[in-house]
């Protein structure tokens, strides 16, 4: 399939760093893709060119098989931005009405899709109440209509499910879903693996300023196994090391092995069998993408490039 | 541009329908003329009362000592510096022996100290009364004397400017009038609608909305959009000033005593003339006052004056308010940092105030000529020179040059916030000062 996104050799260089160096990927329509990083990574001035508010210093971003042209193509995309930002004093309708003029709806086209998200999310009520006397969560939830109000083609969401509870992020996971389904393409970024794990379909990692990983998540996790398997057994003891594999650890009634080099997995359910042990259960243990995340940032200290410097 | 209009609309309603405006709109017109009348019907209804003991040896002063409604005047016997206040009196006046060939001092004892004007309209009285009996012992006759008192009341000097062929009453009080009050509305304006810009622009910052606009809109387009919009803001509310000052000076004039309004009426159509020296007497003081006060109004070229006011408000307030924009954009949470950044934008402002207080006595210094054509101060300081009369204060293209520079001042500004304003309004936890926001300015950021 066509990519609806495609960044292509990208660089942005602040004067005591280089904020994005020479990152590639594309995002399939209809996709929901996550991109991931420690903080001061590079996301933040990633999805700054991606919207237009930057302009990249080399490589091009076609949408749409076509080079992106800020001022034209930005009504095709919604971008909710990680601090949540909206006018404390105005009321929430006309607030909404507001931003989604500016997307270039017509007041028409934008009352009517207020009406229907307002609807869908139960906020009919709050038209005439002003964002300060709203809770964390609904402003949120307010900031997430205002995104996808407009139906772009690509939404962007920073940290779309911070500061939301169970019931509402479940609301707005299906929401997420839905717009997918219907053919709208989603960049998520997070620092929460186990909803990269859950939504995400494909991801990117950067870190300082580079991709350091980019595919499924299932093709990731089987890029990044190290051949661990769990075995449920009522006879623990009697597993112990031996030429085809090694003892991880004991959790509970499982006991965590690795296989050698140059055995396979059949080989330790023979082993296990001829030794007489029963099995209860025998599966693959596939890394998080916590765990992966950990281990390819830890090792660069990264966290000594949160200071930006312009 | 159908964005940037969108930004303009919600700038302008948004603060036109907020109370706070209306309050100022209609209330700062009512406090201003309250004021005028205020203090006016105050001054000549003063509540203090003096009584004053007068010990006067010479006899002549007496008849220049009148009672008036603020002093009574008493030549008792037998009261002295030590007992005034028990014989009722509030001050005691001792009064030498005159003698026309030395000064003389003479002493003013009181309880409470005496005004400064109460003080000078008494000693122009005995002044006067000495100077009367000098004259006399001169031999002039007290009917003489009479008659030149009253015929020097009506002399006044009117000064006219020359322009070609025709000459025109000018009126340099009037102009120091026009320049200085024009003069002060654009130092407040620049004061309230400059920090107004700069608020807005940080609350957008601070809400963290700026980013939100700025994925649908240019930073530029923004930046304007709050510009034009409050200071369309602004616009309406010198309008509404207008128009309330004006109906309510006319709703005034409506309640004066009937006679008054018609001696007026009669005054302007006889231009000013009301039959000679014995119709004079005919229209009364207060009738002649608000004739004269009419007359000289109205013969300020009002046009010209408001034309020009409204351009150099609006030039002086997107040349600062651009610059207030743009301090607004780098400031974080911290309304401190404000301050110090704003400091180098309110310097010129107050400079510029001062030297309008100077220009509206002397329109044609060097000082007054430069201060008029350089964009940070010409807002103000062209005002208070126009109203001295175009060409014959400021030439057209002294005007014509200050207008041009103006606004090329403006764009320039415009252009420099601009830079900064777009770095700025993304960037959070950094503190910023001119050096490094200039530097912005000028090299690529984006």
């Amino acid at each position: 399939m066509e990519p609806l996104l495609s960044l292509q050799h990208l660089k942005k260089y602040y004067a005591t760093q280089k904020a994005v160096d020479d990152i590639s990927f594309d995002i399939e329509k209809g996709s929901i893709f996550g991109l991931l990083g420690p903080n001061g990574a590079g996301k933040t001035t990633l999805l700054r060119m991606i919207t237009g508010i930057f302009y990249p210093d080399e490589g091009q971003i076609l949408l749409d098989g076509k080079t992106f042209n800020p001022s034209e193509d930005i009504s095709k995309i919604g971008y909710m931005p990680e601090e949540r930002g909206l006018y404390k004093k105005m009321k929430i309708g006309e607030q909404a009405l507001y931003l989604a003029q500016l997307k270039g709806l017509s007041k028409a086209e934008a009352t009517e899709k207020i009406v229907y998200w307002f609807k869908k999310l139960e906020m009919e009520s709050w038209w005439n109440k002003k964002v300060e006397d709203l809770s964390k969560g609904m402003s949120q939830k307010l900031q997430f209509v205002i995104t996808v109000l407009h139906e772009p083609k690509l939404i962007i969401l920073d940290e779309p499910f911070s500061g939301l509870d169970p019931l509402n992020a479940n609301l707005i996971k299906d929401e997420i879903y839905g717009l997918a389904k219907k053919g709208s393409t989603i960049i998520f970024s997070t620092h929460r693996m186990e909803q990269v794990e859950e939504i995400c379909d494909h991801i990117v990692l950067v870190n300082l300023g580079k991709k350091i990983l980019d595919g499924t998540v299932a093709d990731i996790k089987q890029m990044y196994k190290e051949n661990i398997f769990a075995i449920e057994t009522p006879q623990m003891e009697g597993i112990t090391d031996n030429s085809i594999f090694s003892v991880v650890r004991k959790e509970g009634n499982k006991v965590l092995v690795k296989i050698n080099e140059g055995h396979n997995s059949n080989q330790v359910l023979t082993h296990l069998i001829q030794g007489n042990h029963s099995i209860v259960a025998y599966n693959e243990l596939l890394p998080s993408l916590n765990d992966i995340f950990i281990k390819l940032v830890e090792s660069t200290h990264a966290t000594a490039r949160a200071f930006q410097n312009i | 541009m159908h964005k940037i209009w969108l930004i303009i609309q919600r700038e302008y309603l948004t603060r036109v329908k907020n109370k706070r405006f209306l309050l100022v709109t209609f209330l700062m017109p009512l406090l201003i003329i309250g004021l005028i009348f205020g203090s006016a019907y105050l001054s000549t209804t003063g509540t203090e009362h003096r009584k004053i003991a007068v010990i006067d040896p010479n006899g002549f002063i007496k008849s220049s000592l009148k009672n008036t409604s603020q002093i009574e005047f008493e030549f008792p016997d037998k009261v002295d510096t030590s007992n005034y206040t028990s014989k009722g009196f509030t001050d005691i006046l001792i009064l030498p022996n005159f003698d026309s060939a030395k000064k003389t001092n003479y002493i003013l004892r009181s309880k409470k100290s005496m005004g400064l004007m109460m003080q000078n309209s008494i000693s122009d009285k005995i002044n006067t009364a000495i100077e009367d009996q000098m004259l006399q012992d001169a031999g002039i006759r007290q009917n003489v004397l009479d008659s030149i008192h009253k015929a020097s009341q009506y002399a006044e000097l009117k000064a006219y400017e020359d322009k070609g062929n025709a000459s025109k009453e000018s009126s340099a009080g009037l102009a120091m009038g026009i320049g200085y009050a024009s003069g002060f509305l654009i130092y407040i304006t620049l004061f309230i609608y400059g920090t107004m810009v700069m608020r807005g622009v940080m609350e957008e910052k601070t809400n963290r909305i700026a980013e939100v606009i700025i994925s649908s809109v240019k930073p530029f387009e923004l930046m304007l959009g709050k510009i034009i919009g409050i200071g369309a803001v602004g616009l309406t509310q010198f309008v509404m000033w207008i128009i309330l000052i004006t109906s309510l000076t006319s709703v005034g004039m409506s309640m004066l005593p009937p006679d008054i309004q018609h001696q007026v009426t009669t005054l302007q159509q006889t231009n000013g003339q009301m039959g000679g020296a014995a119709g004079m007497a005919q229209a009364s003081e207060s009738a002649m006052r608000i004739y004269n006060m009419q007359h000289t109004i109205a013969n300020a070229n009002w046009p010209l004056i408001i034309g020009c006011f409204i351009f150099y408000f609006l030039g002086g307030y997107l040349f600062y308010s651009a610059l207030f924009a743009a301090v607004g954009s780098v400031v974080n949470e911290d309304p401190q940092d404000a301050q110090s950044l704003m400091f180098p934008i309110t310097m010129p402002i107050i400079f510029s105030y001062l030297i309008t207080n100077m220009v509206t006595q002397n329109p044609n210094t060097p000082l007054a000529f430069w201060a008029s054509i350089i964009p940070l101060s010409s807002p103000m300081v062209m005002m208070a020179r126009i109203a001295y009369g175009v060409p014959s204060a400021v030439s057209y293209w002294e005007l014509a040059l200050s207008m041009i520079i103006l606004i090329a001042g403006f764009l320039f500004t415009t252009w420099l916030s601009g830079k900064i304003y777009r770095t700025g309004i993304l960037m959070y936890g950094k503190k910023v000062n001119w050096k490094t926001m200039i530097k912005w300015a000028f090299t690529k950021q984006f």
